[in-house]
């Protein structure tokens, strides 16, 4: 059995699930870089990757450092397989087209800006402090996929055509997003976790706002996929992951 | 899409009272759109309170055709300079 198995507590496996789900989401907009639309695009997707890198560092370093025995940012991020990651399924769902990136990072930043705020008020002072440092890009973030879904949803029939079914392919992924399971009980009736199934109402409330100024439709009866916090994922995690750690595994220790 | 989009420039203000300075242009939709492109492109490693944009299309330029009637004029009229004037001597405090 693996030592990190062997070493999960609720707490270091509640900050894994924040560490992944931001690294691989960070990992796949990396994709986008060289490949955006416009030279503005590719930076600003850039910038984003860029923050929720910094805040999974952060977040795998505390995860790292409460485990036993402690391992590193590094030790978590890239010797690690695939069922050992926490991150939620929607954040290895493929890139796609630009709108099926769009829609998959809507639906995480008005989640991801919902938790976060309720992290910074966490009775762990360190977990309320990465929160409220991410808070304020993750603000940004929702900003900016809030606009592109206006400008897809109501821009072309194509653009439409594509955001409504990229809607359709994501929404099975939020159910998980707000699934309490005894981890997330756990964390949250302590006051160190948060209680992401009460938010769930405002969440809908905010993302039903920005669709109807999109022209776009929330899926009536989205299935609900879940798995990946527990560390049940699709193929797809393997190929970000085959990506993501091939250096550091093909060329162990190595630096420059 | 391309044709669609529009040209910005973009002015940034490093401190309050300080004027917006002119830092470049980005290529947007619209201006909410330019305003956040100017805020990835230009704000991203420095310390900025305030950003504008401005359509490049309303931004009236003193073109081609103008520039020896209206700046060469200078060239040679170096006594608009204070250097051209030498400092008398026993003048302090200059």
């Amino acid at each position: 059995m693996n030592t990190l198995e062997r070493a999960g507590t609720s707490l270091s496996n509640y900050l894994l699930r924040l560490g992944d789900s931001a690294l691989i989401i960070s990992q796949q907009l990396c994709g986008w870089c060289g490949h955006a639309p416009t030279l503005e695009e590719d930076v600003a997707l850039s910038n984003i990757a860029l923050d929720l890198l910094g805040q999974s560092r952060l977040w795998l370093e505390y995860a790292g450092a409460s485990m036993v025995p402690a391992q590193d940012e590094d030790d978590l991020a890239y010797r690690r397989d695939a069922h050992q990651f926490r991150n939620v399924l929607l954040v290895e769902q493929p890139n796609g087209n630009f709108a099926d990136t769009q829609v998959r990072q809507f639906l995480f930043d008005s989640w991801h800006c919902l938790l976060l705020t309720e992290l910074s008020s966490s009775t762990d002072t360190k977990i309320g402090a990465i929160a409220t440092k991410a808070r304020k890009e993750a603000t940004y973030h929702l900003q900016h996929s809030s606009q592109w879904i206006v400008r897809l949803g109501d821009g072309s029939a194509r653009s439409h055509r594509y955001a409504q079914r990229a809607l359709e392919l994501c929404a099975d992924y939020v159910g998980e997003l707000f699934e309490m399971d005894a981890i997330d009980l756990e964390l949250a009736n302590v006051g160190i976790g948060a209680d992401m199934a009460a938010l769930q109402p405002q969440w809908q409330a905010y993302v039903e706002q920005v669709l109807a100024a999109a022209n776009l439709v929330y899926p009536a009866n989205p299935i609900k996929r879940r798995g990946g916090k527990r560390g049940q994922h699709s193929e797809l995690l393997v190929g970000v992951l085959m990506e993501m750690q091939h250096l550091a595994r093909s060329y162990p220790g190595a630096q420059w | 899409m391309p044709n669609e989009l529009s040209t910005w420039e973009v002015f940034v203000r490093s401190q309050n009272g300080i004027a917006h300075r002119h830092i470049g242009s980005v290529q947007a939709s619209d201006s909410a759109m330019a305003l956040q492109y100017a805020r990835d492109v230009y704000t991203r490693r420095d310390n900025f309170v305030s950003l504008w944009v401005v359509a490049s299309e309303h931004v009236i330029s003193s073109a081609g055709q103008d520039l020896v009637a209206w700046f060469e004029t200078a060239h040679d009229k170096d006594y608009r300079q204070a250097t051209y004037y030498p400092v008398p001597q026993g003048v302090q405090h200059l």
